[in-house]
């Protein structure tokens, strides 16, 4: 039985990398969302720039789950590469779309799909004699099909293509017509609509659709940082870049044309993070953009700022690692490597925003708590948010709201005679004042150097001299995690002794899946964890239930070690559920990894434990 | 090392500068290199170099790496910051300091274990991007802290204390930074400060890349027959292109000269930078002459010395990203921050 749904469905484009898929496929995704109706799309692709396969998921849902679902209703095939293993992942009842200019062999096909063949090439063929006006209009033209298909909205299309092609007519035209001819040979030729069918609802609001990079991007630039170095890798390239596009937008003297930023590309990520800590040091926010193997190659230089009291703020964009791994692939797997990066006695401040709204959030914020903590702040994004459009909550300002930078002591003040020890803590919140290079002739100059001196930046190796700054950084740390963006508790509809703590990327399908336990009868109070060092809700969390799980997005079960190194917690509490082969993690997997677990343990009803 | 500090009280008849400076004033810490070491020269010749220039010492950014030469920024200039940072690094970190403040003037100081090993990427890196600093290497073509290991400047043939003889390849600094376009090159001894000073001087007041390379000896480790980089062997191999002088706009011109025997070459900012020829042919404007006589020279086991090349018209990193005339690290909330009304702007483009 072909299935049947209303908004509520998987569909998947498989292309060739370099045909000119995605932005027919954006067109696509935006005109649900302009129809009101949630959805959640994700990239599937190679390291590579042309000819390996690539896919493109959108996932319909008007009950608005944002997380991958798994499975797929609805295969565009459109890579005959991938055939096979495309047609093999619908889901029974599902169907498939294909460019039937070829006649296939039914062999290829599935009995339990129900297919639907439309002849792209020769359409295109047919209508267009420029090869690449061939191959980038097939795409608009399967576009126009679906939306017979579906049920889109052409004033939808359209409306679009007009806000894309603003003032260029010319290219505007020839996308509107392919759109016309895919959607009239659909509307001649099969039977529309197909099982699946969309209907405008109003459950989008005010919402808006971006990536995690440029988010993050945007973040920095809000939260007024004026130097950037950087070194390409996938999948951070996309936040250096944004943050190019942003200020050149925002940030160039309208008077002069200059720039209130600059943008190095550095030889390597050591360089990158070399000069976002000159930088800092000078007085400018500044920030790097990596991933795990230039967090790697930045582990000298991070201890360094940490000792030497330098605010870096550092955007991980986590892949599944090495360094010759699946740089396409995402993953959670640097939390560690980012907490404890460096070596000698160092820990870090970790941000962990959730979809992009939070990249922009924490993304300003980062450059407000690495002044005011003067150490470096990591904002850990993953592939998942960072290369992904999210359908999340608008970005938004409060226009009072000043630059912090933290403890700088001033020329006049320096003049009046206040007290100046580059490691003296004068608060007892552990945190010192520093001053920038060239403040005052007389006072306020000091040698920087990771330890090794005394509260006054004098020279010393004496060893309490060492201990009392480790003993004030620990102090610091202390101060940062009420400073830090506190964690989010969700209570469960019933009273339950079994907790569920995750983070990142993982919410959208936590949420999810927590409303399916539920269903399930099934309850747990949740605890989504925004940053390290854990504030103490976290522990207090863990301590007012039995049984804790930790859901995360790598092998070793990152977060639960840090907690039970943080927090002194029984390892035994803290059951860990993990998702790590490089696609994002499911509802379906968290739900029924918990829900196995549970019937294991009899995790009931509390009420109906306390009956027992 | 001198175990001895020395008196903060001076004779009252030292010489001030325009500030009303002494020398004295531009000191630092006590030294704790090895006596006789060349690196205390060289930062005798900073002081002297930014005393005679009437730098303000708090404009200036001492940076380093990690080695005896990266110590010595504490050891002058004490009303400077200072960042002794990472072993190799220094040139990433005076980037990004750089790029913060355009008005102060970055000294970065460094060795040939620091700027020809582990650092020659961001040494070569930091030359190509004109960063606007006087970058010195204070060269002993040996690795001092860690007790005499052949650092990648040793000649090859070049023997260690201990009777290894070197037999790699030498990186020659000075060629690296002619080629990647620094547009201030010199070569200097630590035993000649007359030479020395001048020369600091005119990469001070240099608005682009200015890069010293300062033989060094070290007297603990590379000081004895055999070695290409001793006291001995320098002197005796010196090949001085010109002596510099540096003349200030307001510095009345006192020595004459015969036509031909001087070339000037006036800077951005009206300094004057007279060169005395001590060798006829030698056009320090021209790029790829220095590049050739250098290896010439080289090849008949001379060690050139003086301002090998200028570049009188230079852009620094600042004029490639056309950054705002205000420093970066003084712009504040109105300047940076794009506000509410911008950020509604962007939320409804991505609807």
């Amino acid at each position: 039985m072909p299935r049947n749904a209303v908004n509520d469905f998987v569909v998947k484009f498989a292309n060739v990398n370099g045909s000119g898929s995605a932005s027919a496929n954006q067109l696509f995704a935006k005109s649900i969302l302009r129809m009101g109706i949630p959805i959640a799309s994700r990239n599937i692709f190679p390291s590579n720039i042309q000819g390996l396969p690539t896919w493109f998921e959108v996932r319909v849902s008007g009950e608005g789950h944002l997380g991958r679902r798994g499975g797929v209703d609805l295969m565009v095939a459109m890579n005959p590469q991938t055939w096979d293993r495309d047609i093999a992942e619908i889901d029974s009842g599902g169907y498939l779309l294909y460019d039937s200019t070829r006649p296939m062999p039914a062999s290829r096909f599935r009995d339990d799909v129900q297919v639907i063949g439309v002849p792209l090439t020769q359409i295109c063929n047919t209508a267009y004699t420029d090869p690449r006006q061939r191959q980038l209009l097939k795409n608009i033209m399967y576009v126009g099909a679906l939306s017979a298909l579906l049920g889109i909205e052409p004033a939808v299309i359209e409306q679009l293509l007009a806000e894309q092609y603003k003032g260029k007519e010319k290219l505007a035209k020839p996308n509107r017509d392919a759109f016309h001819m895919g959607r009239d040979w659909a509307l001649r030729n099969l039977d529309c609509p197909l099982g699946l069918t969309l209907q405008r609802a109003d459950a989008v609001g005010d919402r808006i659709y971006v990536e995690g990079n440029a988010a993050a991007a945007l973040g920095a630039v809000y939260g007024g940082a004026t130097v950037c170095a950087w070194y390409p890798i996938t999948p951070s390239t996309s936040l250096a870049e944004a943050f190019e596009r942003h200020c050149k937008r925002f940030r160039t003297d309208p008077n002069t044309g200059k720039k209130r930023y600059a943008i190095v590309q550095a030889e390597d990520e050591l360089a990158s993070i070399g000069v976002v800590i000159g930088a800092a040091w000078n007085g400018a926010r500044s920030f790097t953009a990596t991933s795990g193997p230039g967090i790697s190659l930045m582990q000298e230089f991070v201890g360094l700022a940490y000792f030497a009291e330098i605010p870096a703020v550092i955007f991980d964009v986590q892949r599944a690692g090495p360094s010759t791994g699946m740089p396409t692939r995402t993953q959670q797997s640097d939390l560690l490597a980012a907490a404890y990066a460096s070596h000698g006695d160092t820990k870090h401040v970790v941000l962990l925003p959730e979809d992009p709204r939070e990249c922009f959030d924490f993304g300003a914020a980062s450059f407000d708590l690495a002044d005011r903590l003067q150490t470096p702040v990591f904002v850990l994004l993953d592939l998942d948010i960072g290369m992904n459009d999210w359908l999340c909550e608008p970005f938004a300002w409060d226009d009072t709201r000043q630059l912090d930078r933290g403890k700088v002591m001033s020329a006049e003040e320096l003049e009046a005679g206040r007290t100046f020890g580059r490691y003296l803590d004068v608060d007892g919140d552990g945190i010192p004042f520093r001053t920038y290079p060239g403040t005052h002739a007389q006072k306020g100059a000091f040698f920087t150097r990771g330890t090794s001196r005394d509260r006054f930046a004098k020279y010393t190796e004496v060893g309490s001299a060492y201990v009392d700054n480790m003993q004030r950084l620990l102090k610091k740390f202390d101060t940062a995690k009420s400073l830090v963006p506190h964690p989010v508790e969700r209570h469960a509809a019933q009273p339950t002794r079994t907790g569920v703590l995750y983070y990142g990327s993982s919410s959208a399908a936590m949420k999810e899946a927590l409303s399916a336990l539920e269903a399930d009868g099934i309850h747990l109070d949740a605890m989504r964890i925004r940053a390290f060092p854990f504030h103490d809700d976290i522990m207090d969390f863990i301590a007012r239930h039995d049984r804790v799980f930790v859901v995360e997005q790598n092998r070793d079960a990152q977060l639960r070690t840090l907690i039970m190194t943080e927090g002194n917690i029984d390892p035994a509490k803290l059951i860990p559920v993990l998702h790590y082969d490089g696609t994002p993690i499911t509802a379906r997997y968290i739900h029924a990894a918990i829900a196995d677990r549970a019937a294991a343990m009899k995790v009931v009803p509390f009420a109906g434990a306390a009956a027992e | 090392m001198s175990f001895l500090p020395k008196p903060k009280l001076h004779h009252p008849k030292l010489p001030t500068n325009d500030l009303g400076f002494t020398r004295r004033d531009y000191e630092g810490a006590i030294s704790t290199l090895c006596a006789g070491c060349g690196h205390d020269s060289i930062s005798a010749a900073i002081i002297q170099a930014c005393w005679e220039l009437s730098i303000e010492p708090h404009r200036v950014a001492k940076m380093s790496g990690i080695g005896c030469s990266s110590k010595t920024p504490d050891y002058f200039l004490g009303a400077s910051h200072g960042f002794n940072s990472v072993h190799g690094r220094m040139p990433s970190v005076l980037t990004g300091a750089n790029l913060a403040n355009r008005d102060l003037i970055y000294l970065g100081v460094s060795g040939d274990g620091d700027s020809a090993s582990i650092g020659f990427g961001q040494f070569a890196h930091s030359i190509r991007r004109a960063v606007n600093m006087t970058y010195i290497v204070e060269n002993n073509g040996v690795y001092g802290l860690t007790k005499g290991q052949f650092s990648a400047t040793s000649d090859k043939g070049s023997k260690a204390k201990k009777g290894t003889v070197n037999t790699d390849e030498p990186i020659d600094l000075v060629g690296i930074a002619l080629q990647l376009g620094a547009s201030y090159v010199a070569r200097s001894f630590s035993g000649d400060k007359a030479q020395l000073v001048p020369l600091i001087k005119g990469a001070l007041r240099h608005p682009g890349p200015a890069f010293i390379d300062c033989i060094s000896p070290c007297v603990a480790f590379n000081n004895h027959e055999g070695s290409t980089k001793s006291y001995d062997f320098v002197r005796e191999h010196n090949e001085a292109m010109n002596q510099l002088d540096v003349i200030l706009g307001r510095d009345a011109i006192t020595t004459e000269y015969a036509p031909g025997e001087v070339r000037e070459v006036t800077q951005h900012d009206g300094s004057v930078l007279r060169l005395r020829k001590l060798h006829n042919q030698y056009d320090p404007t021209d790029r790829v002459a220095a590049m050739h006589h250098l290896h010439e020279r080289k090849a008949a086991g001379e060690i050139v010395t003086g301002l090998l090349f200028i570049d009188p018209d230079p852009q620094d990193l600042h004029a490639h990203l056309d950054t705002v005339a205000a420093p970066l690290n003084r712009l504040g909330t109105a300047d940076l921050v794009p506000g509410a009304a911008a950020l509604a702007k962007v939320n409804a483009a991505l609807r």
